[in-house]
């Protein structure tokens, strides 16, 4: 596979014909589903209200029956991660949802006998602790818990721990995006990927063949073949479910509605408003990710409310169907191949059809 | 890289019963000839997809239960099927957890089908060392005998040092221990009947 | 819960879970609701969403700390100082709601001359016997009123029974946790100063007793800034009045000390000074950890109690049911009635045997003498005095602190039932436990029988669960259980059954009980399972028509009525099994009255008469609930009211008013003798009648308050497999807490069995600074030992910034560690268990151990194994001056004689 970065002087992302990249209104008519057809649905997954108990991880696998996890697909021998409560470690063929966790500390410069007091910043009561930014502090630090641009954007409203240091543990459920334009989807050369009549993006078990095309195709890293089976497994958003008018289990499941699921564009308005809402209080740090349809994906059916920078939560910032560029590329070559296969077809279509 | 380009024979699957089906089966008859050209989306559905069913829908029941955890009380809903229970998710009427649930109560299902689950009588008679097997019956009888036995053993009509002796009426030679995952009518019956033969080292994990 | 129960008269939590939502400040202490609850953590989320301060005060940032508003990091087991510092604050600002403090607590109340406080005896209160370690409560008393007003039909029974009241033998039997339902009689009804300006009111008393309490004395002994304290006392001052209620939220966090039941008299003190009992938002809720802890007290398998928090009979006290009433013959409130439900239980159970002419066969039920609780059981097992255990869903030996003592104990049985699902350690200590490999357990010389009864899960039988907030909720059964396996009502049913055939020509009295009882349940499918929904009719209670009851108004003391558990009549009201309603939530009010069904007769908050003024009309138009309705003449509201329902808010009783009767129309605390909230205690518990802080019995710090350094009357059970760690010692200098976490389930047997849970936490491991991890040079990611005078035992190190040293005022830094106790050798995910390290120290009042807070030294590395790790140990208590801890063969008699510690039980 090729791939193209950002600063590919290819890019334009501004291709009115270009089907495989920029805001796409209606994914499922794209993808041939009449008028009528259900609304796209997605996950609003708001990071500030996650209390990281992993219902999410477990309801998902006792619907979807997966295996104990690990990030290859076989039983794992089971040992501590040491990242901090997060012994997931990343999306899988067997983990389709993923909670991490991560412990940001910064140390407050006070001059006794005042402290910091969290929560008070933002009604002006007290006065604000200062960030010690200085080499010499930063060094007191741990770095394996640590994250040194994090930490200069800390944000206060989430508590602390006492005079001298605030801590922050920031917890996050990750899931497949569902891509407006999904890289999984398009480099499939089975059909095994579909996309829903609810938009969402679902691989097919029984079309599936193991060619792991789909694997390096994703922006996220989120689609993984199990090693025992061969075949690539990924979160379908409880696509069964949805036919049975539930939602999925993870949604379901989730006890703060940190996880929230419905009609995407529903979802965006609520985000949006989560958004205004935590910003109003002071917590400048706070952000959407995945919401944006001008995205280099066209905007995530499953989106999140950030409260840091992506790359801490392991997201990538800036990610890009890696199809983008494809029409371009194969401007000369798919016209010769699509006229093959046309010549193919309308030779087997001439003989049955009667009209 | 562009699907319609290759187009591997198991998507046919096996059932090819007329040249028609087999047409409308093949995904590039329909992505040539449907709204879908890219073949992403409907032209690219299989049969097992077309036959998608959640399991929800095809339960033979609903059971009311209660996630047996901690003490919220989340109201569960167990689909049984086929005499087997195929889900337990939260009830969504409830006003205490509105249809959610934890890590542990969502693991309810491996919880009670667990294939480590014990399920026949083991025994491990004194000073062996090993497990042996049991009848439930047997294991009953011998119970019985057994409660007998430390009953009169350690049965006392009186109590307290020798100038202020109380009329005390109870056994000293049998102790219980229950958890908290016992129904109220099982703890009823339990404190009856050994209060009835006297047992008072009758404790809960709520001391705990 | 005595904690409650003596402050309000029931021990349960006062609100329920969703009414959290309408708190305007939640408080989250003793508890990391967000981890051990997190489905009704929702609620506080709820009310963070609207606008709600959100307080965590705990030594560890938890999960729960994550999305509070403000952690406050107090070292482990200074909550007293922290919350009497609140009270202070609020009694020394006037911020106290004083229209509710004097109508509806005993502050105006007068105590006798012959009180003295802790302040004046250095951290001791008047009574105190050095010899036995225990209170004679007699000056704790109120003045009483002039003419002294007797309150019993029979004074010179009654005043006996005050004195044997007193006796070391009958405190030990928890008298205390019986007032559970009832708040805990006291012999008359007090002076009152109105004005609270008498030296001697309970208001006074309080202003002096928490004088030290300032700021700066609560910074010094929690570890904490001045500053973070006033923040909170604001936020809950200000979250406290007419038009605002602020929630406090526990769970063991605060009854797992050796002043457990004091921590939460604490908290009820202080909510019931800012007047949030019995009000929306507002209130104390208690968590309870599991499915049924509240049933299994309600309805208990507790060696202290009856049903309905009736207390077993004591033989010194209650030889006759004329005895055993008799403290509350005469009483006011609705403990009044407790010879109508002693009798209606003594029918329940003896049906037509149980007859007025023979006192409905009292004398069938056993007496207790002392504290037979499982702590005392388990060392009466080592020294071979007990045959038979039945372990029925609880895993002691992981579960419970000191499993090396657990096991010695199973060890020394003639037989042990267990019922479980999975095969759990307790069932196999004799083949595996920790002293199989040090030798000094070996199955060849382990005599204990061992029946592994397989059990029905919870959707393979059905019955009701009583959750955290009082709610019975029904489970229908959904399959029947595999194999062997049974529900426990069909194993105690049919062990009944069997009994009674066993001894059915027998004439000897002690069987009659046995061959007497109602024992006639209706069986149902092949296995025969016993009818669950007659059980809980039984427990419900009959007329004289037979039919259900509906009230427990409605029982009598003639044997015209049954039922098994007063507190519980109600629960199949018109004869309707109320505790299967499954109205949806979205169809009914905010109460949500017709989901479940909750004791005490529905009523979903406690004491919810508060939640209106004196003269019955809503404090405040935003915190309305339950008011009087002039024109309908009854009370009326959201709930069902929690107080009769016709009695009008100016009622006052006449003389010679009984129970009920003698509780005015402004007494919502129905269930105590006066109808107030207790924020002095003359009685009720053992360790004082008011607070005070004493450091942890392993503790690394000095008292900063009074010479007395840890609780007087601390219950302690010595012997080699029970050392204690001298407090403040050098050899044992870190503090060490422990807790659950999301993803397990107390000892494991419900989750280390499971893949997907196992998985998300796979290990054990500890929890411990990174300053702590300098000082003792671990290292994030391998292995560490902790030691204490008990054993070593091994863990994984996290290091984080979540954990954190205390550095106190004179410069000593307390170090903390955190350790989970879900792991043990069985199931997928394994480690040592935790438990191991800790020993048994008690709360007087509750017999609950200490496992919050202990000491240990943790080094880095993988603990000795064998012979060697008995030689490790040994070498720790000998530097540390502790007796020794070496035992003979299952753990019966020490090796060698012990210096400076006594070797038997006491």
């Amino acid at each position: 596979m090729t791939s193209i970065s950002s600063a590919s002087p290819a890019f334009t992302g501004k291709d009115p014909n270009n089907r495989l990249f920029g805001p796409l209104p209606d994914v499922q008519g794209d993808a041939g589903y009449e008028a009528g057809h259900p609304e796209r649905v997605g996950f609003f997954t708001d990071t500030s209200v996650c209390i990281g108990c992993k219902a999410c991880e477990v309801a998902c696998k006792e619907w979807n029956t997966l295996p104990m996890d690990d990030s290859h697909g076989t039983r794992d021998t089971m040992g501590l991660s040491g990242m901090s409560y997060d012994n997931t470690g990343q999306l899988g063929a067997n983990s389709w949802r993923h909670v991490a966790f991560i412990e940001q500390v910064r140390t407050v410069d006070l001059p006794m006998p005042t402290f910091g007091r969290p929560g008070d910043d933002r009604q002006g009561s007290g006065p604000s602790p200062a960030v010690s930014g200085d080499a010499g502090s930063q060094a007191h630090m741990q770095a394996s818990v640590l994250n040194a641009e994090a930490l200069s954007e800390f944000d206060p409203q989430t508590g602390q721990s006492g005079t001298d240091k605030q801590v922050r543990w920031l917890m996050s459920s990750d899931v497949c995006k569902h891509c407006t334009h999904a890289g999984c989807l398009d480099v499939c050369p089975t059909g095994a990927l579909f996309r829903t009549e609810f938009g969402t993006v679902v691989v097919q078990g029984d079309i599936c063949n193991g060619c792991g095309y789909c694997v390096p195709a994703c922006p996220y890293g989120v689609i993984d073949r199990r090693e025992d089976d061969g075949r690539v497994f990924k979160c379908t958003m409880c696509y069964d479910r949805l036919t049975d008018g539930l939602m999925p289990a993870c949604a379901t499941a989730c006890p703060t509605q940190s996880i929230q699921f419905g009609d995407l564009d529903e979802l965006q308005a609520r985000a949006d408003a989560r958004l205004a809402t935590l910003q109003s209080q002071g917590v400048e740090t706070a952000r959407l990710y995945g919401r944006d349809e001008d995205d280099g994906v066209g905007g995530n059916g499953a989106f999140f409310l950030l409260l840091d920078e992506p790359e801490v939560y392991g997201l990538p910032p800036d990610p890009i169907v890696t199809t983008r560029d494809l029409p371009a590329m194969w401007k000369a070559a798919g016209k010769a191949a699509l006229m093959i296969v046309g010549v193919a077809a309308s030779a087997v279509l001439g003989s049955r059809r009667p009209r | 890289m562009p699907r319609h380009l290759e187009q591997p024979d198991r998507a046919r699957g096996g059932s090819i019963d007329g040249v028609k089906t087999w047409l409308d089966a093949w995904p590039v008859f329909r992505q040539l000839t449907g709204s879908d050209p890219l073949g992403r989306g409907k032209a690219a559905r299989s049969r097992a997809t077309e036959a998608v069913v959640s399991r929800t829908a095809t339960a033979d029941r609903v059971a009311k239960s209660v996630c047996p955890f901690c003490a919220v009380g989340c109201a569960q809903k167990v689909y049984v099927e086929d005499g087997r229970i195929t889900q337990i998710e939260g009830d969504p009427d409830s006003p205490v957890n509105r249809g959610r649930l934890c890590p542990k109560g969502s693991a309810s299902k491996q919880l009670v089908t667990s294939p480590s689950r014990v399920t026949k009588v083991r025994y491990r008679r004194p000073y062996g060392t090993e497990w042996e097997d049991l009848e439930l019956d047997t294991a009953m009888e011998m119970i019985a005998d057994r409660v007998l036995e430390a009953r009169r053993k350690g049965w006392q009509d009186e109590d307290g040092p020798p100038d202020n002796r109380h009329r005390v009426n109870r056994t000293m030679g049998i102790a219980s221990l229950g958890g908290a995952t016992l129904d109220n009518e099982e703890n009823y019956l339990m404190k009856k009947l050994y209060s009835a033969l006297g047992a008072i080292q009758i404790e809960n994990q709520a001391r705990i | 819960m005595p904690g409650l129960g003596a402050s309000f008269g029931r021990g349960g939590a006062t609100n329920f879970l969703e009414d959290l939502a309408n708190s305007d400040c939640i408080v989250i202490e003793g508890s990391n609701m967000a981890e051990c609850h997190p489905v009704g953590f929702q609620w506080v989320m709820e009310a963070k969403a609207r606008g709600a301060k959100i307080v965590h005060i705990d030594p560890r940032f938890t999960r729960t700390s994550a999305v509070a508003d403000l952690h406050v990091p107090l070292r482990i087991g200074t909550d007293i100082a922290f919350l009497g510092g609140l009270i202070r604050y609020v009694l020394d600002n006037d911020l106290y709601f004083r229209d509710y403090v004097v109508a509806y607590t005993n502050a105006a109340a007068l105590v006798g001359e012959e009180f003295v406080d802790t302040e004046e005896l250095d951290g001791l209160f008047s009574g105190f016997d050095a010899e036995t370690n225990h209170y004679d409560e007699a000056s704790w008393q109120y003045e009483p009123e002039e003419p002294p007003h007797s309150g019993s039909d029979d004074p010179a029974g009654a005043a006996e029974q005050d004195s044997s009241e007193q006796h070391p033998d009958v405190k030990d039997a928890d008298r205390a946790q019986a007032a559970g339902s009832g708040g805990p009689p006291i012999p008359a009804k007090p002076k009152r100063d109105d004005t609270l300006q008498h030296p001697r009111t309970v208001f006074q008393i309080l202003k002096r007793h928490f004088a030290r309490y300032t700021p700066e004395m609560v910074a010094e002994v929690c570890g904490i800034e001045p500053e973070v304290f006033e923040q909170v006392a604001r936020w809950v001052t200000e979250n406290s009045n007419r038009e605002r209620t602020t929630a406090w939220v526990y769970s063991v966090g605060w009854t797992q000390h050796s002043v457990g039941a004091q921590y939460i008299r604490t908290a009820s003190i202080l909510q019931t000074l800012l007047g949030n009992i019995g009000r929306p938002g507002g209130g104390i809720m208690a968590l309870r950890g599991h499915a049924s802890i509240q049933g299994s007290t309600d309805v208990p398998t507790l060696f202290n109690l009856l049903p309905g928090y009736l207390p077993m009979p004591h033989a010194m006290q209650h030889q006759t049911l004329d005895e055993y009433v008799a403290d509350a013959a005469g009483k006011a409130g609705f403990w009044g009635n407790k010879r109508a439900y002693t009798v209606s239980l003594l029918k329940a159970w003896f049906g037509d045997a149980a007859q007025p002419e023979n006192d409905f066969r009292f004398d069938w039920i056993p007496k207790i003498n002392g504290d037979h609780s499982s702590y005392r059981t388990i060392t009466d097992m080592i020294q071979g005095k007990v045959s038979g255990y039945f372990l029925v869903g609880e895993n002691p030996t992981v579960g419970h602190p000191n499993g090396r003592m657990n096991r010695f104990g199973l060890a020394n049985l003639d037989w042990l039932v267990v019922r479980d699902l999975q095969m759990i350690e307790s069932a196999t200590f004799w083949q595996e436990s920790p002293e199989v490999e040090t030798g000094e357990l070996a199955p060849e010389t382990i005599g204990t029988e061992v029946f592994f009864m397989p059990c029905a899960s919870h959707v393979e039988k059905e019955g009701t669960f009583t959750q955290t907030q009082r709610m019975l909720q029904w489970r229908e059964k959904a399959v029947e259980p595999p194999g062997d396996a049974r529900s426990d009502l069909w194993f105690y049913y049919h062990l009944g059954r069997i009994l009674r055939e066993r001894l059915k020509d027998s004439t000897d009295p002690r069987d009659q009980a046995l061959l007497h009882m109602t024992w006639d349940y209706p069986l149902h499918g092949e296995t025969q399972d016993p009818d669950a929904e007659a059980v809980l009719r039984e427990i419900n209670g009959t007329g004289p028509d037979g039919a259900p009851l509906s009230t427990y108004i409605d029982m009598k003391d003639d044997g015209s009525t049954s039922g098994g558990c007063w507190i519980y009549t109600g629960v199949y009201a018109d004869g309707v099994n109320q505790a299967a309603r499954r109205k949806p939530a979205k169809e009914q009010g905010a109460v949500a009255s017709e989901w479940g069904w909750a004791w005490p007769l529905n009523r979903r908050m406690l004491y919810n008469r508060a939640s209106a003024d004196p003269d019955g009309k809503p404090w405040s138009e935003r915190k309305k609930y339950v008011y009087w309705d002039e024109a309908a003449g009854e009370w009326t509201g959201a709930d069902v009211p929690d107080f009769e329902k016709t009695k009008r808010p100016d009622y006052v009783p006449p003389d010679g008013a009984k129970a009920q009767d003698a509780l005015a129309g402004n007494d919502p605390f129905v269930m105590q003798g006066d109808g107030k909230a207790w924020l002095y205690a003359p009685a009720g518990l053992v360790d004082g009648p008011l607070p005070t802080h004493y450091e942890p019995v392993e503790s690394v710090v000095e008292n900063a308050f009074y010479k007395q350094q840890a609780s007087p009357t601390v219950e302690r059970i010595e012997g080699p497999w029970n050392r204690e760690n001298p407090s403040r010692s050098e050899i044992f200098p870190f503090q060490v807490t422990t807790y659950r976490l999301t993803e397990h389930h107390t000892a494991g047997g419900m989750s280390r069995t499971l893949p997907y849970l196992s998985e998300l936490q796979p290990e054990f491991f500890v929890e411990v600074s990174p300053e702590l991890a300098a000082l003792r040079g671990l290292t994030h990611g391998d292995f560490a030992t902790l030691v204490s005078a008990r054993t070593a035992i091994e863990a994984k190190v996290l290091v984080t910034e979540r954990i954190r040293p205390i550095k106190l005022r004179d410069g000593q830094v307390v170090h903390q560690i955190g350790m989970p106790y879900h792991w043990s050798y069985s199931g997928l995910s394994t480690g040592d268990s935790a438990n191991d390290l800790l020993g048994i120290v008690l709360d007087a009042n509750t017999h609950i151990q200490e496992d919050k807070v202990s000491t240990a030294d943790i080094v880095p590395g993988r603990r000795p194994r064998g012979q060697e790790l008995l030689e490790f140990v040994e070498d720790y208590r000998r530097r540390a001056g502790v007796a020794s801890g070496r035992v003979g063969v299952n753990g019966r008699a020490p090796v060698e004689a012990s210096s400076g510690h006594t070797e038997t039980g006491s």
